[in-house]
């Protein structure tokens, strides 16, 4: 580590926790803002995602090597601990703060993206089920039903056994194209909700087609556990890359990944245990700040909350 | 003159409100007293603190956000019920006071059969076995007018019709034969047919077992034919307080009168039905002087400024709390 | 009750016929299928020949999918590429290891998060229960494997107060007598057991103390207190009998939770259950194993899923009357 390193770690501290400061100061004026940070966990959660998120994307910043550079295999394997190395080296001579670093770059991006995905087709299947109900309904839920019957983790197996060393962007895919079951379910039984109200008729009495008033009248009212179910369901992701890529058929080295630096790491527990405890640390702690955004956003955001 | 059953005396209840909007009076200084036997009428819109009241006889006000200040008094045997030990406390609560609420669906417990429900208070107060219990559930349920007891005893709440839940509600508190029975809005959220048949049944049980009622209503009409006394209660306070037939014929408060006026009669020509002006207030804001004046034809500079006390009317056991006891001679003025 | 349950076990049926198809529809997808020579495949011959014979590859799709679907019916799930026997035979073995782990994680899972759901619901925004609301929240984010490791590390390796993995002593165990042999196990069981439940049991509690906040908020709750009865009643008896209900479907939620977590503990302990054959099977691209292991993976979870909707009908007077 050098200066400059320690200064940008320093300064994307500052930067994370004066944009939390800030924001909570934002969000007072309005009862929903206020409720979200009315949970004590809230604002520092907030804090370590954005936290984790700029030193992911200042990553060349704030790590002072290459993740995949072997910076001197006989001398410097498994080195505990230092100010050189604050995170020690791995059994490849490799800076596992840097490892770190890149490594919230895949992690972090495979779990945003995997869960775009699979918000945007469970919103859309949702919307379309609740929406048309009679037998787009009945088929769309039956699929549903399936889905989420079947477990995930071994799915993603065959897939991966089958299809030897898929692309990261496959991966991102099949890992959104798995999830989507649940946030469908949401978004369905909001819109069956949404669309008896009155101006959702209003809007078909004017003659605006299907495609119209589901996305500009039924989704936005069905924003709210939307919302909240990505952000719940980032985490999942999170947790299902890091166990595809432990075991050898997530992100494919050299890419680090939290999930591959313990997968890596954990055959050296016994000699270089800070290898395989950091990266499974940070997931611990960005899922944790995940779990606690996404409970306070749906207390802040649950309309029924309002009345009492 | 017979001791009072229950006496009520300065009782405030307050709520620290969720926003930090403030602390809401929900009541602010209620006294009354109830007889053995007789039937005490609670009567106002909602709003007005009475159901805070019938909760606070009882302490089952949820803490936080509630919270019965010091200085209150509530008297039950010779002892305060606001200072008694919890498991004190526990020995009287459906034992020698019991309540009934609002809504029979949700005050009834769903994953347990309605024999259970009724025998439960049985059981934990008077140590009755399984079978006994059984039996005494039948039994109740014969008493509050429930065909097929025997068999009804199995059934859960969600097999009964919204009557017969209130009739189980009232089975339930009357099991141990308690002294006073709570019961508050039991017929709000019935059918008018289903109404006077429950309240008919409270006053059957009444007389049969010699307890005294305490009725919570927004509703003057009901009080009318099966209450004794009737307490008004405005903006957490009382109002008025007067025997049923005074309070009728001589209302002393303009609230009361208002309240009248909204009842439908059969016996007048069809007056057009009318309703008080405005709302009740924000519990967390009363308004100064007369907490009624925004909303009462009467009043004038002095009941903006400062609170009447209640005033005794001069016919024994009548009470307002109203300027105009003072100075009738404005209410025929305005007349 | 009976029609409701044969829509129930025809849905069950269902999900397992659809992870069938997926799983036949996956392996005629896949490159380098068993059905060609392969260039990167581990090109067996014999085993190509075989599942040439089996899938009669030059019949139409839809036969194929016929005698696939006559051969899984039979039990017959083809031969491992890295083990050289049928994988019928392998996951027979390895199952009811799963199965020792998987309930006994289960155990813990539900029994400390019922009883630290009740307990933080009992005390619901006092010390405690902040405390242990950060400690659940903690634990249900740790990845389990991960969780695995610690454990390992703290109580394997420096501690030795634990097995470092297997099922039991490769030594001892056999000169043990009954009891020991017991105890060995029991002692083999602990860490992988309590990976899998403590992550379990922190979702379980997190679920536990919101549902009994929401019945100790309901009107009965009100009702029995003015009954008199004691908060401990109030508490066991009116709220949890409530809350009980929806922990009932987590049953049916932890089914594929303990099945996806045993694949990476049971790799971790070096437990030689369907999870770390499936794992195993992965590394050396055994697929038909893979594919069984995911099968049977289905078939499991369509089963706790059923076996929780029994409990369920049996426990909800609302749905056990209605469907008279």
């Amino acid at each position: 580590m050098t200066p400059r390193t320690w200064l940008a770690l320093l300064a994307a501290l500052t930067v994370a926790i004066a944009a939390v400061a800030l924001l909570r100061r934002r969000a007072a004026r309005t009862p929903a803002g206020r409720e979200f940070f009315r949970h004590p966990p809230a604002a520092p959660g907030l804090a370590v995602l954005g936290f984790f998120a700029i030193v992911a994307i200042g990553a060349r910043l704030v790590a002072p090597y290459h993740p995949a550079a072997q910076l001197d295999i006989v001398g410097l394997q498994n080195q505990a601990p230092s100010w050189a190395h604050p995170l020690g080296t791995d059994t490849f001579s490799r800076d596992t703060w840097s490892r770190l670093v890149f490594g919230a770059r895949i992690s972090l991006a495979v779990g945003a993206l995997a869960m775009l995905v699979a918000v945007t087709v469970g919103s859309i299947v949702g919307a379309m089920a609740g929406y048309f109900r009679r037998w787009v309904d009945a088929v769309l839920m039956r699929t549903v039903d399936v889905g989420l019957a079947i477990p995930r983790l071994f799915l993603l197996l065959m897939i991966a056994a089958l299809w030897e060393g898929l692309p990261l962007p496959v991966l991102v895919l099949l890992i959104g194209l798995t999830g989507w079951f649940g946030t469908s379910r949401l978004v369905r039984a909001e819109v069956l909700s949404v669309r008896e109200r009155d101006f959702v008729a209003a809007a078909r009495a004017l003659g605006a087609g299907p495609a119209r008033v589901i996305f500009r009248h039924v989704l936005p009212n069905a924003a709210a556990p939307i919302i909240v179910s990505a952000a719940l369901g980032i985490g999942n992701v999170l947790l299902l890359e890091a166990g595809l890529s432990f075991l050898g058929i997530g992100v494919q080295p050299p890419l680090p990944s939290w999930g591959n630096m313990i997968g890596d790491g954990w055959r050296q527990l016994a000699v270089a245990p800070w290898a395989t405890l950091f990266p499974g640390l940070a997931i611990a702690v960005v899922v944790m700040a995940l779990n606690a955004v996404g409970d306070a956003l749906r207390d802040a955001l649950d309309p029924r909350r309002e009345v009492t | 003159m017979t001791e009072p059953l229950l006496r009520v005396r300065d009782l405030r209840t307050y709520f620290v409100t969720e926003r930090g909007a403030g602390t809401a009076r929900a009541v602010d200084g209620v006294s009354f007293d109830i007889f053995p036997g007789e039937t005490l009428g609670i009567v106002g819109e909602s709003g007005c603190g009475k159901t805070v009241t019938s909760l606070s006889i009882l302490r089952l006000i949820p803490e936080p956000p509630g919270h019965i200040r010091p200085g209150s008094f509530i008297e039950f045997e010779g002892r305060n019920l606001l200072t008694l030990a919890p498991k004190e406390l526990r020995a009287i609560r459906g034992n020698k006071i019991a309540m009934i609420f609002q809504e029979p669906m949700t005050s009834l417990n769903p994953v347990f059969s309605v024999g259970d429900q009724i025998a439960e208070a049985a059981i934990v107060h008077q140590g009755l076995s399984r079978k006994a219990a059984r039996a005494r559930a039948s039994e109740m349920l014969k008493l509050v007018g429930i065909p097929d007891p025997e068999e009804r005893v199995d059934h859960y709440p969600h097999q009964l019709s919204g009557g017969m839940r209130q009739r189980v509600m009232i089975a339930m508190a009357l099991v141990c034969h308690p002294q006073l029975l709570i019961a508050d809005e039991p017929t709000t959220a019935l059918d008018v047919t289903i109404q006077a048949q429950i309240l008919e049944l409270l006053d059957r049980l009444q007389a049969e077992l010699g307890m005294a009622v305490m009725l919570i209503t927004h509703d003057l009409g009901v009080v009318a034919g099966t209450v004794d006394r009737v307490v008004v209660m405005y903006a957490g306070q009382v109002v008025e307080a007067a025997p049923t037939k005074g309070l009728f014929a001589r209302p002393a408060h303009p609230y009361t009168e208002g309240l009248m006026a909204a009842v439908p009669r059969l016996d007048a020509p069809r007056a057009r039905l009318h309703a008080i002006p405005g709302q009740v207030p924000a519990a967390t804001a009363w308004p100064a002087g007369c907490r009624f004046h925004p909303r009462c034809p009467f009043a004038w500079e002095k009941c903006r400024v400062e609170e009447p006390p209640l005033f005794d009317t001069g016919v024994p056991g009548h009470a307002a709390r109203c300027w105009l006891v003072t100075e009738p001679a404005r209410r025929t003025a305005k007349a | 009750m009976t029609a409701w349950l044969m829509r129930r076990l025809a849905a069950a049926i269902a999900g397992v016929w659809a992870v069938v198809t997926l799983t036949f529809l996956l392996i005629h997808l896949a490159p380098g299928t068993p059905f060609l020579p392969g260039a990167e495949r581990p090109a067996d011959p014999a085993v190509i020949a075989e599942l040439r014979a089996r899938f009669g590859l030059d019949r139409p799709l839809p036969a194929q999918y016929v005698s696939y679907l006559r051969e899984l019916v039979r039990g017959n799930l083809g031969v491992s590429f890295a083990r050289r026997r049928p994988v019928a035979e392998a996951l027979v073995e390895a199952i009811p290891n799963t199965l020792v782990l998987a309930g006994a994680a289960l155990c813990i899972d539900f029994l400390l998060g019922l009883a630290l759901g009740i307990y933080q619901a009992a005390r619901a925004r006092r010390a405690a229960d902040v405390v242990l609301g950060n400690a659940t929240l903690f634990f249900s984010s740790v990845p389990t494997f991960w969780l695995g490791l610690v454990l390992l590390l703290v109580f394997g390796q420096w501690l030795r107060w634990f097995p470092v993995g297997g099922v039991t002593d490769p030594v001892l165990y056999s000169s043990l007598p009954w009891a020991g042999k017991v105890a060995d196990r029991l002692w083999h069981l602990a860490l992988p057991a309590l990976t899998l439940g403590v992550v379990g049991a922190a979702g379980t509690a997190r679920y536990q103390r919101a549902a009994m906040l929401e019945a100790l908020g309901q009107d009965f709750v009100r009702t029995a207190r003015a009954k008199g009865a004691t908060e401990r009643r109030v508490l066991l008896r009116h709220a949890l009998g409530n809350a009980l209900l929806p922990f009932i479907t987590l049953f049916g939620l932890a089914f594929p939770f303990l099945l996806t977590g045993a694949v990476l503990t049971e790799t971790i302990f070096a437990w030689p259950g369907m999870g770390r054959l499936a794992a195993e099977a992965i590394a050396t691209r055994d697929y038909p194993m893979v594919t069984a292991a995911a099968l049977v993976a289905a078939v499991m979870v369509a089963a706790g899923n059923l076996l929780a909707d029994l409990l369920l009908a049996a426990a909800d007077p609302r749905i056990r009357v209605a469907s008279e």
